[in-house]
């Protein structure tokens, strides 16, 4: 049996315990894991990074409704984005730029950029951003009559961090079409069925704007009023602070500092 | 000293490390929701239980006493850290789906304690079967686990319909306690009296004995 913890090893002159030794197998233990760990890392990194990418156009999918909740191919997802034409906007505006290569802006990056972000003050920011970038992408879905849909980059805090989604709009620009958040901390179970896919189905067809402002409201209760009842969605039940910073961020995104302008325009430009 | 069969074969019934050691029950509620985590969860384990044997095994006599849990557990984190990369690169939903989990297999007891207990005092070789062994031993008790969860929880197996659901338009009422934590408490519990019935021996004995008097304050 080799010897127990504590004592010297059988090689002559050798002392595990000594300080010299400590020293020696601390040091490189340390040096050896971090080599490994970041050897991994880095050459994981590129096939990671696609994967993330395509768990974010799957999710840009199932917002228009294109794909359902299952997971599919590359390939395939792939070739249903495609039809998606990927165009970058000035948020303040909402006109068309063409400022950047819309597949080359990262655009969470972009918000820690102080020349492409400007900060937001404490009572313009009821969906906690901290600070909002200039530009942002849209995909929009066309057919043969122009846009049928248009998917826009939302995210806000919810009760333990940051939501990350797509929204579908529908091309009256006034109704919701579909919803998903990709990433996302709140407790499973209770704000974690901000992804579960019956929920989530309550949103297409809730109406956005009330006298040019966005209205959806996540309530307990919908009102028994028609016209009131179609701004309104069941919030999620033991989690008033996530169905809260959902209704905080919809309607962010939805009005004048986030995509209202560029909405606005799209349907001045159709005519409805 | 045990033969290598013993080393590999013992913890998975006799010296089971979830229903005798009761260790790694944290990850064993987690993970069995679903089949398909369970097995992910089964196969990151024993990557990580053997591959941390093994290692410390070669390092033990080298390894200094005073620093010894400090050491192990730096290959162990380093270990998970790959395993989890891993898993983002080829299994990205599952390893979405398993969160924090994959990275909690650090904290795990099994690993520390086989690494402790057994890799310390023992060749690479057999520290590996004692690895796989145990990592066999806490995998099919959790797979046990996820066979009644999934399908009485959400009428699935492995994603496929098993009982289908009212919800999808079939028979069965889903039992929502089984997607929930303490129901795994419920089903390690029962196995484990299961277990301890068949195998008697497997029963601790009494710390001490409770006095007729007290028994009688207890009823009170």
């Amino acid at each position: 049996m080799p010897n127990t913890a504590g004592s010297n090893s059988d090689k002559k002159g050798y002392n595990k315990d000594s300080i010299g030794n400590i020293l020696l197998v601390a040091i490189t233990v340390c040096l050896l894991c971090s080599i490994i760990v970041a050897g991994t890392a880095v050459a994981l990194k590129p096939a990671q990074l696609e994967n993330r990418e395509l768990d974010i156009r799957q999710n840009i999918l199932r917002a228009a409704g294109l794909m359902g909740a299952a997971a599919q191919p590359a390939e395939q997802v792939n070739a249903l984005f495609e039809q998606f034409s990927v165009k970058l906007i000035e948020l303040e505006t909402g006109e068309y730029s063409g400022a950047i290569d819309p597949g080359k802006f990262d655009q969470l990056k972009s918000t820690k950029d102080p020349a492409m972000s400007t900060v937001l003050s404490d009572d313009g920011d009821p969906a906690t951003l901290r600070r909002l970038e200039k530009y942002a992408l849209v995909y929009l879905l066309e057919g043969e009559q122009g846009i049928e849909k248009v998917v826009l980059p939302i995210r806000g805090y919810g009760l333990w961090g940051t939501l990350y989604g797509y929204v579908a709009v529908a091309n009256d620009f006034d109704t919701i079409d579909g919803l998903t958040f990709y990433s996302h901390k709140e407790t499973p179970g209770l704000g974690g069925e901000v992804d579960n896919p019956e929920w989530k189905a309550l949103w297409p067809g809730v109406k956005i704007y009330s006298d040019g402002q966005p209205a959806i409201a996540l309530v307990k209760t919908r009102s028994s009023t028609p016209e009131q009842a179609a701004f309104e969605v069941d919030a999620l039940s033991g989690a008033s602070l996530t169905s809260r910073g959902v209704q905080n961020l919809m309607r962010f995104w939805l009005g004048d500092r986030g995509f209202g302008p560029y909405l606005k325009k799209l349907s001045g430009e159709s005519g409805v | 000293m045990s033969t290598a069969r013993e080393v590999l074969l013992d913890p998975i019934l006799d010296n089971n490390p979830i229903t005798l050691q009761v260790l790694g029950i944290c990850s064993a509620l987690a993970v069995t929701i679903k089949l398909s985590t369970t097995l992910v969860m089964c196969i990151s384990v024993m990557a990580v239980t053997i591959a941390s044997n093994v290692l410390i095994s070669l390092l033990r006599n080298v390894i200094p006493a005073n620093i010894r849990i400090i050491v192990q557990m730096t290959i162990i984190a380093s270990l998970v850290i790959v395993v989890d990369q891993i898993l983002q690169a080829v299994a990205y939903d599952l390893s979405k789906s398993m969160s924090v989990f994959v990275g909690l297999i650090i904290t795990n007891c099994i690993v520390l304690g086989r690494a402790e207990a057994f890799a310390m005092q023992n060749g690479p070789w057999r520290s590996a079967l004692d690895g796989l062994g145990n990592a066999l031993g806490y995998g099919l008790l959790l797979i046990a686990v996820a066979v009644i969860r999934e399908p009485l929880g959400a009428g699935t197996l492995l994603g496929y319909t098993v009982l289908p659901s009212v919800s999808s338009g079939g028979w069965y009422y889903t039992n929502g306690l089984l997607l929930l934590s303490p129901s795994a408490f419920f089903i390690i519990g029962l196995i484990i009296w299961a277990l301890r019935s068949w195998k008697p021996e497997q029963v601790e004995e009494p710390e001490y004995q409770i006095t007729h008097s007290a028994q009688f304050m207890e009823t009170v």
